[in-house]
């Protein structure tokens, strides 16, 4: 019966059975899209305007205003004037962009540039991609495991080097639980662009590089001048990426920590859980979700650009 | 000649040196857990896990399994119930409108493009609020049905997009002399395109698959019975608040994760290119 159908789409009757086509193809993606993704965004951005009276935007100066260490986005109310952290989940999420996407790209441009040299270089990549196969609930425990104190490897190394201000469990205290979340995800996470960065190194054109060679040029000249610029796009990659897993970064958080001791590593994706599961505060929840949408659109929108302008240079 | 040979010989040494300890030191959490985890939890408090000597037991990995409270075994079931259709729904409906995106052009196109760009970089706190009074409104809070549709529709986006730029490069030729031939769209489709794009539909299953498997917070913010639970649920609550039992703990982690890292032994290839492939051209 269907081959019938098929048949009977000829060339006179392409325009018709073209828009039908489209439609018939579509359709199922557009109900499910705008059912459960796009009116979603579009309430989160509408309860989060909701107020006792009327629309306002109350729940965004609460939000951002907010002074309790657990939910506090920028001014958390530091305990016994401790120094900080907590700094506020807002400032900790950029702090976890600061340190850990150059040492994510550092990590994985140096070990994709110098795999080329290594013996059994596919283990070695297969190791380090494991934290990105594995459930983040899981990375996020495994962290936990590396830092406790009586189990974990990094008190370990610091107790046989004798600081013993290092040797306890780094999760359980406002000065390193952050950091040593922060250093975990470095972890997790350094095999998607170690990844990237081979694939882009198999993709270069090795004439340039023997070329230089023959010129006289040394590998750091090679390096420096001549693969660096090439890998233009795949850096881009790597930190719009990177930079969208860190601003979305919560079963780490979760699992490890729950954004203790006293908020010191508490994040962004976890106030706004926090708002919507613990206070029961619909509206504050909201807002906290689109102040992150936004923030995350910033790489979002690179990303988008760099779409955009590669798909251009096809036609 | 012979003192170069051998000056590039030591940096040959010096590189691989350095890269296998950065590996080494890469499997020492798993290395951890697995020795921990078939070890008596006292034994290990007292000798650290990294000696070889003392007791091995299974007990860790059969409490894990099959306790009534926290037990993974339970979620386990759950964790397939809804990771199975929550990557078959999504990758057929995104392979239509992917192919659609690839071959015609039509109204708007460029913004519903714009809008799938959009949507995969949105975090899943965005939609959150709305989505649970919403399941509620549709008896799909709490249900595992529930959950399937939100994961099948999250997936579309990537899934299209990835696809679609699959699809582009596969190419045309066959396809228009099929259509000279008086194929009809259906028929190039089902027929021609989709048994094409098998590696493209090997590297989609393989990723969606180990996200929604998984995937935590959706399943913390729409599942509340202990029964639906899933696999990351069950075991982040084996964790105590104050005491850790390190043994139960590495026992359920590795349960948790063999799922997702036996989809990576067999799917190698097409894991890495989906985690990886659209990001570089050609």
């Amino acid at each position: 019966m269907f081959r019938g159908l098929w048949r009977r789409s000829g060339k006179k009757r392409r325009g018709r059975s073209k828009k039908a086509i489209i439609i018939t193809f579509l359709l199922p993606e557009l109900i499910l899209l705008i059912t459960f993704v796009l009116t979603p965004i579009v309430g989160t951005f509408v309860i989060s305007f909701q107020t006792e009276n009327g629309y306002g935007p109350d729940n965004y100066y609460k939000v951002i205003t907010e002074t309790s260490p657990d939910k506090a986005l920028v001014l958390p109310k530091n305990i016994e004037s401790l120094r900080p952290p907590p700094w506020g989940a807002l400032i900790h999420n950029i702090v976890w962009v600061l340190i850990h996407l150059p040492l994510v790209v550092f990590l994985g441009l140096a070990l994709a540039y110098l795999l080329h040299e290594v013996k059994g270089s596919s283990i070695v990549k297969t190791i380090i991609f494991l934290g990105m196969v594995i459930p983040m609930i899981v990375g996020g425990l495994l962290i936990r495991f590396m830092y406790d104190g009586t189990l974990g490897v990094v008190p370990l190394l610091f107790k046989t080097l004798g600081i013993n201000s290092l040797a306890k469990t780094w999760t359980n205290y406002p000065q390193t639980a952050l950091i040593s979340l922060i250093l975990g995800s470095v972890w997790l996470w350094t095999g998607f662009s170690l990844t990237v960065y081979s694939a882009a190194f198999e993709s270069l054109p090795k004439s340039y590089i023997e070329a230089a060679k023959i010129d006289g040029a040394s590998g750091l000249q090679i390096f420096f001048k001549i693969v660096i610029p090439l890998l233009k796009h795949a850096t881009i990659v790597v930190v719009v990426m990177t930079m969208l897993w860190d601003l979305k970064i919560f079963d780490i958080v979760y699992v490890s920590t729950l954004g203790g001791p006293g908020g010191s590593s508490n994040v962004m994706a976890l106030v706004m859980y926090l708002y919507f599961a613990r206070a029961l505060d619909y509206g504050r929840s909201a807002a906290t979700a689109v102040i992150l949408a936004l923030i995350t659109l910033i790489p979002g929108a690179w990303f988008i650009k760099q779409v955009m302008k590669s798909g251009k240079e096809k036609r | 000649m012979g003192r170069r040979r051998g000056k590039v010989f030591l940096k040959y040494l010096a590189i691989n040196i350095i890269v296998w300890t950065i590996a080494i030191l890469w499997t020492l959490p798993f290395i951890g857990v697995a020795m921990v985890s078939v070890k008596p939890f006292k034994e290990v408090v007292i000798n650290g896990w990294w000696t070889l000597t003392g007791h091995y037991t299974l007990k860790n990995f059969i409490d894990a399994w099959s306790n009534p409270i926290y037990g993974v075994g339970r979620g386990y079931t759950n964790s397939f119930i809804i990771a199975i259709p929550s990557t078959i729904i999504p990758l057929f409906i995104a392979a239509l409108a992917a192919y659609v995106f690839s071959r015609f052009s039509f109204p708007l196109k460029t913004w519903l493009f714009i809008t799938l760009l959009v949507i995969m970089s949105m975090p899943q706190q965005m939609s959150v609020v709305p989505l649970f009074f919403m399941l509620d409104r549709m008896g799909l809070y709490d249900q595992l049905s529930g959950l399937i549709l939100v994961h099948s529709a999250w997936g579309l986006a990537w899934i299209t997009f990835f696809l679609k730029n699959f699809f582009d490069t596969l190419p045309k030729e066959v396809e228009e002399a099929a259509r000279v031939d008086g194929a009809g769209d259906f028929h190039i489709f089902f027929r021609l395109v989709l048994p094409m794009s098998l590696p493209a539909i090997a590297s989609v299953s393989a990723i969606q698959f180990t996200w929604v498997w998984s995937d935590f917070f959706y399943a913390l913010v729409f599942l509340a019975s202990p029964e639906k639970y899933v696999v990351t649920l069950q075991v982040a609550n084996m964790r105590g608040q104050y005491f850790v039992d390190w043994g139960l703990l590495s026992a359920g982690a590795i349960f948790t994760m063999l799922v997702p890292l036996l989809v990576y032994a067999l799917l190698q290839k097409y894991y890495v290119r989906g985690m990886v492939g659209w990001t570089i051209k050609g």
